[in-house]
């Protein structure tokens, strides 16, 4: 599967292990666990090298992890279908209120008519299912170029712009 | 009225070429029709029964002339000659079809129109009082708050895949002619110990399948603060409104399980993180919208009360008009001017392309250009002079437009129902159109009084009839449409859900059930008592008897 980071197809580092029902050492590198996954084994997944990453179902409020973020090179939140939009709150929630700087994924049904939306909650990096949305990527972030509300990127908003001193 | 700016108009253009590229994906191939689905409704664009409906937004019901005339044109060239205007204030189009929308949507742009999440499990177009700025029992002009919730919600990044659809009415005044307290938020004007204005927030008020009215979880808000506020309301319903059943996934649904208390604390919690954010709007911007409001510097006039007695007099058409239609307005000499289109000839809130070219050129010839939508489906010209009134009307009356039955028995509010909906079990507008032609005797309507008829189709109750003084619903009885009635509803100041009278009435009996209601308010009615007051004084049982007999 593509990934879309910082506006670019790269590969995907991280081995997503949230299925597995052992961990064990059987997967090397970088891996991303579950939250459950992360409450039970923490200390064994802290003693790896190797960098660490937590996926969110939508039902997983982040607050559960607020203490723990600095472990966390990716938090990836996941859209079980484009309709839930609860990921979105919660991506707000990590950047602007809990402070969290490190790669914000966004996994599951990606849709590319809600990148623009996703980009502005503060996620930098898609996991996307198509190759024609990864195509497709330069088009749709141009699409739009006015914003009424401040979000958690660093996009101006209409207000800011049209108040702007000089 | 508001006038886009720079950024107001590029992002209408850009939202137009968005779905144009949407609907070619669509039309390729790359988009499944369920992916297309949620892209097509937060546009507006709807399949029904027959073809494609688009929703556009009529911005708190504010329309100018020259708005009006670009939907009258788009009737024409992209429809089949008409419109619907509807209980959330905006125009539907029922013939569409899909090729056609991105071009369709690029000529509202060009007017400051657009059809954004008119539809769709987001915020939607915001509603209000259709007498914002003229009518004389108003603190403040609802429509700067409108304008600015308006930006606020467009495209808004965190709240466009909410739980479900999402619904806010603004009202300036505490005449609440918005229906503040059956929407998802009403925002109700009012002022505190200081005498300073602010905003009563109900929240959970609703009505569909399981109507609710609204809980008060904030007696007094400050207006500067409104955004921060709304906006702690839909993160706390973005994450803990229900997502399993679509039918308990309106807001009101989280209100009535976690209660109004438990609410009310998740809300000032989160509101206590994000109050002084950059929510909060510099006062250059609340000033910068407020001035497209700011009062007009009318002309003076003197009261024209004797004038418009005496023409009403010689001419009894005018003055029932005069009596149904006309609003008193702020400013002495001026009136505000209630277009009804409830005619016997066409459904209710239906209008020819013609009929909006007239309606457009009497506002400019009499009423500054400006038009609004009301929640009832009629038009409003809000600036008359009083003294130009009679040539209004007779002007109105030849083109089809002077009915004067505002806020009477035959000013009815329909869903279009099985005519039209994929979702009705029975049909609004022919037994809309059987009570208005029932009651066509207009010295028997006035007569009547003051009273709503309210019809749905179904128990989505797109037709409001929990709230009408009579509900009417519309459903499937073994194949045959029968219809259920309700007493005592109202969406004003007094809110309240109708009671259900009993069993339901075959087609053939609805509007005969509707007269031996009517009769039975008249028989029993008090000194200039209206029906719900009769029925609030009264009860049900004279009316269960009057319908089913006493035995």
């Amino acid at each position: 599967m593509g990934l879309l980071k910082n506006g670019q197809a790269v590969a995907d580092s991280y081995t997503d292990v949230s299925e597995h029902e052992v961990i064990g050492d059987t997967v090397a590198g970088a891996i991303i666990v579950s939250l459950q996954q992360w409450q039970e084994h923490r200390d064994a997944l802290l003693e790896r090298s190797a960098p660490l990453g937590i996926v969110l179902r939508s039902n997983e409020k982040p607050e559960l992890i607020r203490s723990d973020l600095s472990h966390f090179a990716v938090i990836a939140l996941d859209f079980p279908t484009f309709r839930d939009g609860r990921a979105y709150s919660h991506a707000r929630m990590l950047r602007e209120r809990f402070g969290y700087q490190g790669e914000l994924r966004a996994v599951g049904e990606v849709l590319l008519e809600q990148l623009h939306y996703m980009q502005r909650v503060g996620f930098n990096s898609f996991a996307i299912a198509s190759d024609a949305a990864l195509r497709d990527w330069e088009t749709a972030a141009a699409d739009m170029s006015v914003w009424y509300q401040p979000g958690a990127d660093e996009r101006a908003t209409a207000v800011e712009l049209r108040h702007k001193v000089g | 009225m508001y006038q886009y700016d720079e950024f107001d108009s590029r992002l209408v253009k850009e939202r137009a070429e968005q779905f144009r590229r949407q609907v070619q994906r669509r039309l390729n191939g790359e988009l499944t029709e369920d992916q297309f689905k949620p892209l097509r409704l937060m546009n507006g664009l709807y399949l029904q029964l027959h073809a494609y409906m688009l929703r556009v937004n009529v911005p708190y019901g504010v329309l100018s002339s020259r708005q009006m005339r670009k939907l009258a044109d788009i009737a024409r060239r992209y429809d089949r000659g008409y419109g619907h205007f509807t209980t959330r204030q905006n125009i539907q189009y029922n013939w569409i079809q899909l090729e056609q929308v991105p071009d369709l949507l690029n000529e509202l742009a060009d007017v400051e129109m657009h059809a954004i999440q008119s539809s769709g499990n987001c915020i939607r177009n915001v509603t209000s009082d259709q007498y914002a700025g003229v009518a004389a029992d108003e603190i403040e002009d609802p429509r700067i708050w409108c304008e600015i919730i308006r930006q606020w919600s467009t495209l808004h990044p965190e709240f466009s895949y909410l739980p479900r659809k999402f619904k806010i009415a603004v009202t300036g005044s505490p005449n609440d002619r918005a229906a503040v307290q059956v929407h998802d938020i009403g925002l109700r004007m009012h002022r505190n110990a200081a005498g300073e204005p602010g905003f009563e927030v109900i929240v959970g008020g609703g009505q569909g399948r399981t109507p609710h009215i609204g809980k008060t979880i904030r007696e007094w808000l400050e207006p500067e603060h409104l955004l921060s506020y709304l906006e702690a309301i839909l993160r706390v319903y973005n994450l803990d409104g229900r997502r399993d059943n679509m039918f308990k996934a309106r807001i009101k649904i989280l209100v009535h399980q976690i209660g109004t208390d438990k609410f009310r604390q998740l809300v000032e919690a989160e509101w206590a993180a994000i109050r002084d954010s950059e929510l909060q709007l510099p006062q250059a911007e609340i000033d910068r919208i407020a001035a497209h409001f700011a009062p007009r510097d009318y002309p003076q006039r003197n009261d024209a009360g004797d004038l418009l007695a005496e023409q009403a007099s010689q001419n009894a058409a005018f003055g029932a008009w005069l009596k149904a239609n006309v609003a008193e307005h702020k400013t002495p000499g001026y009136a505000i001017a209630n277009i009804s289109l409830k005619s016997l000839t066409a459904p209710p809130g239906d209008i020819t392309a013609e009929q909006m070219d007239v309606a457009a050129d009497l506002a400019d010839e009499y009423s500054y250009g400006e038009i609004r939508v009301n929640h009832r489906q009629n038009l409003v010209l809000p600036d008359v002079a009083q003294e130009q009134l009679f040539e209004l009307w007779e002007k109105l009356a030849a083109n089809g437009l002077g009915t004067a039955n505002i806020g009477h028995v035959s000013d009815i509010i329909a869903c279009p129902g099985l005519d039209y909906c994929s979702l009705a079990n029975a049909r609004s507008i022919p037994i809309a159109q059987e009570i208005n032609a029932r009651f066509q005797e207009m010295d028997r309507v006035h007569e009547i009084g003051k009273v709503s008829i309210n019809v749905s189709g179904c128990m989505n109750a797109c037709g409001h009839h929990h709230v009408g003084n009579i509900g009417i619903l519309g459903v499937d009885k073994k194949g045959k449409e029968f219809y259920q009635f309700t007493l005592g509803g109202s969406s004003g100041r007094d809110a309240a859900l109708g009671e259900r009278t009993g069993r339901g009435f075959p087609a053939a009996e609805a509007v005969d059930a509707v007269e031996n209601i009517l009769n039975t308010y008249v028989e029993l009615r008090a000194a200039d008592e209206d029906f719900l007051e009769t029925y609030r004084r009264v009860g049900m049982q004279p009316f269960q008897e009057a319908l089913y007999g006493t035995a």
